[in-house]
C-alpha cells in the first residue's frame, strides 16, 4: 500500500515557513503528522537529518518544493516538545522517532499478551520483536531500543517486569 | 655607515619544492638608535625573503654571503661627506649605494608633502568663509525665531527654502511642526483639494514618493521639500481633511483617502488571488494598474489578516488563498 499525502502536500506555500503565526502553527502542525505517518508507513525509527532533508517527505519533486534545513529543524523541535522525537547526538543530526509513544507501543504488547493467555509467561525481547508468532503484530519488527523502552513503560506500571538473562534481555508479564 | 647590510645576522637557504619558487630568508639585527631615515623608519618584521621566481638563487647566496664575509662597504673611502639625522645638502651628494637610493626617496617625499600643503592652502582659506556663513544664517533664523527683525511672513519661508536648499537644519520648522505652522496647514488645505481627482483615480491610496512627485510637477516654481510634504499630510486628520497619512509595516508611506476601507482592499485582494489561483506582486499590480510597492503592501496586509499564505521559493514571491 502506497503512502497517502495529505493535500498539504501539493501545495507550494506548505514548504514555506509561514509567518503569519497562526497560519504558521497549522503549517507546523501538519509537518508534525506528515513526518510521523511517513515514518510510521515506512517503519523508520531512526533519522538522519541530511537524508531527511531529501527524502521525499520533505522534498516534493513534483513541484519543485522542498523544506529548507531550518525549517525541518523546527518541526523536528515541535516533534520532540510533543514526545515523538529524540536527539541521539548533540549535534543534532540523528533522531530517534517515536510515531508511537513508548506506552502506546507498550499496551499493545500487552494486549497481544493477555489475549494468547501468555500472562505470566516469560519472553526474550528477540521473541517479542521477531517471533513466528508476532508475525501479524504491529510491534513486529520493532526495534529494540523501542522494545526496551515500550516494556520499561509497562514495568513502571507494575504490568511486566524486565530480566537479563545470559545472552540478552527478557521480559515477564504480570 | 649602518645599513641594512650591517643589520644582516644570517641567511637561509629554503629548498627548491615543487610549483614554489626558491627562497632566501635573510634575518636581520634590531634597529639601532642612531638609523638614518630611509624607506622605513622601522618594521614589524625582523627578516626579508627574496623569492626566485626562475633561478640564480644559488648564485646570490653564493655572493651575497661573499660580500657579507668581506664588508667591501667598509673599506668605501669616505668621499662623501657622511649625512646626519635630517641628512639632506643643498648641494647634491654623489649618491652611492642604498644609502644614496634611501636619501633620494626621502628627498622625493619631503618634496611631495610641500606641493600638497601648498595646493590645498586655497581651500582651507574656503572653509573658514564657509564657517562663517553658516554662523550668519544660524543667528537670522533665531532672530526669525525670536521675531526681532522685520520680516515677513513670505520672506519667512522663502527664507527658510533657502536654507533648506543649501543643506542647512531648519530649527524654526523642526520646533513648531507639532502645533503646526501657517505654513504647513495651508499646504494640507492645497493638497487636500489637489490629490482627491488622482487618488481616485488610483483606487484610493497612492505612496508618498508618487505625490511628491505629482505636487512637485503640478507647481512647477516653489517645489515643496520632502519635509514639508511629510509634515503637510501629517495635519490631514487635525484639519478634518478627508485624506490620511498611513506608515505600513515596512516604513512605506502613504496618502489615502478616509472613505478608502481596509476591509473592501483585502476582500478584493483575496477574490483576485483565489480567481488565479496565486499571485506575484508584480502580477497583482499589472492586474489593478497600481505600483508594485502598493500591490505588494496589500498583498502583505491581507496576509497577516490570515486571508493569504506565501510561497517563497527561487522562483519567486507567491501568495496562496490561506487553505490551511
Amino acid at each position: 500500500m502506497s503512502f497517502e499525502w495529505p493535500w498539504q502536500y501539493n501545495f507550494p506555500p506548505f514548504f514555506t515557513l509561514q509567518p503569519n503565526a497562526d497560519t504558521r502553527q497549522k503549517q507546523l502542525e501538519a509537518w508534525c503528522s506528515l513526518a510521523l505517518s511517513y515514518c510510521r508507513h515506512h517503519k523508520l525509527y531512526t533519522l538522519d537529518v541530511m537524508e531527511a532533508q531529501e527524502s521525499p517527505m520533505f522534498n516534493n519533486k513534483k513541484i519543485e518544493r522542498k523544506l529548507s534545513m531550518e525549517t525541518i529543524q523546527i518541526v523536528f523541535e515541535e516533534l520532540r516538545k510533543k514526545g515523538n522525537l529524540e536527539w541521539l547526538d548533540k549535534n543534532k543530526l540523528r533522531c530517534l522517532v517515536m510515531w508511537r509513544r513508548p506506552e502506546e507501543w507498550g499496551k499493545l504488547i500487552y494486549q497481544w499478551v493477555s489475549k494468547n493467555g501468555m500472562v505470566n509467561s516469560v519472553f526474550t525481547l528477540y521473541e517479542l520483536s521477531n517471533g513466528d508468532d508476532t508475525q501479524e503484530e504491529e510491534f513486529h519488527g520493532l526495534e529494540e531500543w523501542m522494545l526496551l523502552r515500550s516494556l520499561q513503560a509497562l514495568q513502571t506500571d507494575g504490568r511486566a517486569e524486565i530480566i537479563s538473562m545470559d545472552d540478552g534481555k527478557g521480559v515477564k508479564f504480570f | 655607515v649602518a645599513t641594512f647590510l650591517n643589520l644582516f645576522v644570517c641567511c637561509f637557504n629554503k629548498c627548491f619544492l615543487l610549483f614554489q619558487s626558491a627562497k632566501i630568508v635573510i634575518h636581520l639585527h634590531p634597529t639601532p638608535p642612531n638609523k638614518e631615515p630611509g624607506p622605513y623608519q622601522q618594521s614589524k618584521y625582523s627578516y626579508i625573503k627574496l623569492s626566485f621566481k626562475e633561478h640564480g638563487q644559488i648564485e646570490f647566496y653564493r655572493r651575497l654571503t661573499e660580500e657579507m664575509t668581506k664588508k667591501r662597504w667598509e673599506n668605501m673611502p669616505v668621499s662623501q661627506p657622511i649625512p646626519t639625522g635630517t641628512g639632506l645638502q643643498a648641494g647634491r651628494t654623489r649618491a652611492v649605494g642604498i644609502v644614496g637610493i634611501e636619501r633620494k626617496i626621502e628627498e622625493k617625499r619631503k618634496e611631495t608633502d610641500k606641493n600638497i600643503s601648498e595646493a590645498f592652502e586655497d581651500l582651507s582659506k574656503l572653509m573658514v568663509k564657509a564657517k562663517e556663513m553658516v554662523e550668519l544664517s544660524k543667528s537670522i533664523a533665531n532672530k526669525i525665531k525670536d521675531k526681532q527683525g522685520d520680516i515677513t511672513e513670505d520672506e519667512t519661508i522663502r527664507f527658510k527654502s533657502y536654507l533648506l536648499s543649501m543643506g542647512i537644519a531648519d530649527p524654526v520648522t523642526r520646533e513648531t511642526h507639532g502645533s503646526g505652522t501657517h505654513y504647513h496647514m495651508q499646504l494640507a488645505k492645497q493638497l487636500g483639494d489637489m490629490l482627491q481627482a488622482p487618488l481616485e483615480e488610483r483606487g484610493g491610496m497612492m505612496a508618498l514618493t508618487e505625490v511628491y512627485c505629482l505636487v512637485n510637477r503640478a507647481r512647477g516654481m516653489e517645489l515643496l521639500s520632502p519635509e514639508d510634504l511629510v509634515n503637510a499630510c501629517k495635519m490631514f486628520e487635525s484639519l478634518k481633511l478627508p485624506l490620511r497619512l498611513r506608515v505600513f509595516d515596512s516604513g512605506v508611506m502613504v496618502v489615502q483617502l478616509q472613505s478608502h476601507s481596509e476591509e473592501e482592499m483585502i476582500a478584493s485582494a483575496l477574490d483576485n488571488v483565489s480567481d488565479k489561483g496565486s499571485l506575484t506582486a508584480e502580477e497583482f499590480a499589472k492586474l489593478l494598474g497600481l505600483s508594485v510597492l502598493l500591490s505588494k503592501e496589500r498583498l502583505l496586509l491581507a496576509e497577516k489578516m490570515g486571508h493569504l499564505c506565501r510561497d517563497d521559493s527561487v522562483e519567486g514571491l507567491r501568495f496562496y488563498p490561506n487553505l490551511f
